[in-house]
């Protein structure tokens, strides 16, 4: 690095020189790269025969964006960040104190959650608060539920885990088939969906004992996928497809009902207007209330023989067993409770949703709640909520920003690229911040003073 | 026994196709020890590249031998594929190596996303229908063998020759097995070891683009789901041959069409992909260094 920089004082001209270079290369691979897939589209005509559609202006603006793009890193902010790494060098590392708003982050959080239904309705009206309480709120808080969950079986006990979507599933389903056959409630069959899910993370962990690492990845996305199979063709139950529609509604312990025909409505019982709002605002919090049972368990766990175990598992399972630890039952034990998170969240997922289908269990979501899960740093709980927030919630603004039809014209869908950003972003997070968005990790276990360690120091774990 | 030498032979067409794509996945675990997630799409990104050469050749010059609009189709695919994979690699993959086995799996599954998605938002998420390129069929013995069968299977052999023929006998090959036995002792023979990962995945992404462009003339259709399936399939191909092993991969491949086509045949169709899933773990399970795999060694 400081032979660079001292090139970088040698020669400026030098350098402008060899951004233009780059550019140049950079023009030219991106021309390569998207001349048959931006310049020609293949659409479909009246006859519904292929024709080719050209858009060369697009395909300019692609190689002319990467072109521009590359000789503004090369020429800027590569000697930027060269500079500032010497200068960091340089300079003696400084104790800080942290923040009033980092020290207190957990409290003001939880406190701006409890408050955010109440502030959507005092800003946008009960009618519309809905999108910011169902859209975000919620749809957040799921995936902040579900990435704990799995949190407990990648993050702390480092067993790569593919199919955890899964356990959402049989949650899911359990919920949907029990109540609409046995019409039994919400409260009874949520412990019910946590403990068949739980069931289903034994039965799969089992076989998977001995495996490691990727191998233990790619047999737990095959169990997802024939879980999401078997619910697709298994059509007397499950009704295939179709999936199952009409699930009841969850109540407030059975006191109010959100039924619109039900005595004890909630609307009709407090003399509210008649809206879905309540229904999402009790929602919001049954959600909350779920993923912070989530997070105390862990917490909890982690100071437990257990949840030790579990990270000593993660960091090297040789010493584990040389110490006399049951490796068998620490692995099962984070599959069952990690899938018991899974099926809790499932559940709620069938009450919000009330129906579901084998279409929302695809592989896509447990690489959704696997990326949020690193890239909120493995075991970091604050960690995994901010990328949880940033990843969803960024990805959900996408809908919302119709603006952009003024300037792209009326036929451009932002929702269009949601997945391709989440994507990308999953890339370009991961490139700059490998160890996720929190890397560093409060130590369990410390002799005299709490020091985080950061996260390089701590291993991935072998599975 | 004629359905089921029917059976035998769209196996081993299914297999072929296969085994090209499970090249791609072997050679890069081998040689960087990472699951490269985003090859079925590379595999996808191949038959739509075929797809729009297609439609440039029969647009532009009408009545092309369909020899040569093949051909064609191959090697712009082929290029098209290789560039695509050689920049992911260098931007997505290089950045990462050396930092924890866990980053490089993540953004492989994002670029797989981000891939699939590209297409889905270019190229129109509807299903792509060409008319069909050959049409031959034999009958052999009261087994008909079409003309597409016989091009898959030919192809596959002849670039596998050359590939074994690339690995096993040019000093580009044996860079490439130098650097995955170990790759910090190759780099101090003088070995360019980044260049030597770079082109497995130019030529992982080669052979995925011709797998690519034989399925779009097998099935006459593509759209930008293709890659999820196939490259899972792929990918138990690998894993059942022994995962890092050449040969493996094809007979990984073939295994896998032929149980395919024949569990279709014999017992249910809808639970055919639940078949090639449940051998994967079964595999993975027993016999983890898989058919032809040396077996990996735990050092402490």
């Amino acid at each position: 690095m400081s032979n660079m920089t001292n090139k970088l004082e040698n020669a400026g001209g030098d350098l402008t020189a060899r951004a233009l270079r780059e550019a140049f290369y950079a023009g030219l691979i991106s021309l390569g790269l998207f001349f048959l897939f931006v310049g020609l589209k293949s659409d479909q005509n009246i006859l519904n025969e292929l024709i080719l559609v050209q858009r060369w202006g697009l395909l300019a603006v692609f190689v002319i964006v990467a072109a521009v793009g590359r000789f503004f890193v090369v020429a800027y902010l590569q000697p930027l960040n060269a500079r500032r790494k010497a200068s960091k060098d340089a300079a003696a590392t400084t104790e800080t104190r942290e923040g009033y708003i980092k020290r207190n982050f957990t409290v003001i959080a939880g406190v701006l959650l409890i408050l955010y239904p109440i502030l959507a309705v005092a800003l946008f009206g009960v009618q519309g608060s809905l999108k910011w309480v169902d859209n975000f709120g919620i749809q957040i808080l799921i995936y902040v539920m579900l990435a704990w969950g799995l949190n407990i079986v990648v993050g702390l006990a480092g067993l790569l885990d593919l199919g955890y979507v899964a356990f959402y599933a049989v949650g899911a389903y359990s919920y949907a088939l029990l109540s609409s056959h046995f019409g039994l409630s919400f409260w009874l069959l949520l412990p019910i969906a946590g403990l068949l899910a739980a069931c289903w993370g034994v039965v799969l962990g089992f076989p998977v004992l001995r495996l490691r690492g990727d191998y233990l990845a790619i047999v737990t996305l095959a169990f997802g996928e024939i879980i999401r199979l078997v619910l697709i063709n298994w059509t007397e139950v499950t009704k295939g497809t179709f999936g199952v529609s009409g699930i009841a509604k969850a109540s407030v312990f059975g006191i109010w009902s959100f039924d619109i025909s039900a005595p004890n409505n909630f609307a009709k019982y407090f003399d509210l207007p008649m809206s879905s709002a309540y229904y999402k605002i009790f929602l919001f919090y049954l959600i909350l209330a779920l993923a912070a049972l989530t997070a105390y368990v862990t917490i909890r766990l982690r100071r437990m023989p257990i949840g030790r175990a579990w990270e000593a598992l993660r960091e090297d399972e040789i010493a584990c067993r040389s110490l006399g630890i049951n490796t068998v039952t620490t692995k099962l034990t984070a599959f069952a409770t990690g899938a018991m998170f899974g099926g809790f969240a499932g559940s709620f997922f069938a009450v919000r949703q009330g129906f579901v289908s084998p279409e929302s269990f695809v592989f896509l979501e447990s690489a959704v709640i696997l990326a949020i899960v690193v890239l909120g740093g493995m075991g970091s709980l604050t960690g995994i909520a901010i990328a949880a927030v940033v990843m969803i919630g960024g990805t959900e603004i996408l809908r919302e920003l119709t603006f952009l039809k003024s300037i792209f014209g009326p036929d451009f869908t932002p929702e269009l690229y949601r997945m391709l950003i989440f994507g990308l972003a999953m890339v370009v997070v991961m490139v700059w911040k490998p160890r996720g968005f929190v890397g560093s990790r409060e130590p369990t276990a410390f002799l005299n003073e709490r020091k985080a360690v950061s996260g390089s120091f701590t291993k991935e774990g072998h599975g | 026994m004629q359905y089921f030498v029917q059976q035998l032979v769209n196996g081993l067409t299914l297999g072929s196709i296969y085994g090209m794509i499970a090249i791609g996945y072997t050679m890069v675990y081998g040689i960087i020890g990472m699951i490269n997630f985003a090859h079925g799409d590379i595999f996808m990104l191949g038959g739509f590249a075929a797809l729009i050469v297609f439609l440039v050749l029969t647009s532009l010059f009408a009545g092309v031998p369909v020899v040569l609009a093949l051909l064609v189709m191959m090697i712009v695919a082929m290029l098209t594929a290789a560039l695509w994979n050689w920049t992911i690699e260098k931007v997505a993959y290089r950045p990462l190596r050396g930092s924890f086995r866990l980053a490089p799996l993540i953004t492989a599954i994002g670029m797989s996303i981000a891939l699939s998605n590209f297409i889905q938002v270019t190229q129109g998420p509807r299903n792509k229908p060409i008319p069909p390129l050959v049409s031959s069929v034999y009958d052999v013995f009261g087994i008909s063998i079409s003309l597409k069968q016989i091009i898959i299977i030919a192809v596959t052999a002849i670039l596998l020759t050359i590939f074994w023929y690339i690995v096993n006998k040019t000093p580009l090959g044996r860079a490439q097995r130098a650097t995955e036995q170990d790759r910090k002792m190759a780099a101090l023979l003088g070995i360019d070891v980044d260049r030597t990962i770079s082109v497995t995945f130019i030529m992982g992404a080669a052979l995925a683009a011709v797998a690519g462009t034989m399925y779009l003339m097998y099935y006459g259709v593509v759209v930008f789901t293709d890659g999820f399936i196939p490259g899972v399939k792929a990918f138990t191909a690998a894993v059942l041959g022994g995962i890092g092993s050449l040969p493996g991969a094809v007979l990984g491949g073939l295994l896998i069409g032929l149980i395919e086509s024949l569990w279709s045949a014999y017992f249910s169709i809808d639970y055919k992909d639940v078949a090639t899933f449940s051998i994967l773990a079964i595999v993975l399970i027993f016999k983890p260094s898989g058919i032809l795999g040396r077996p990996e060694v735990e050092k402490v």
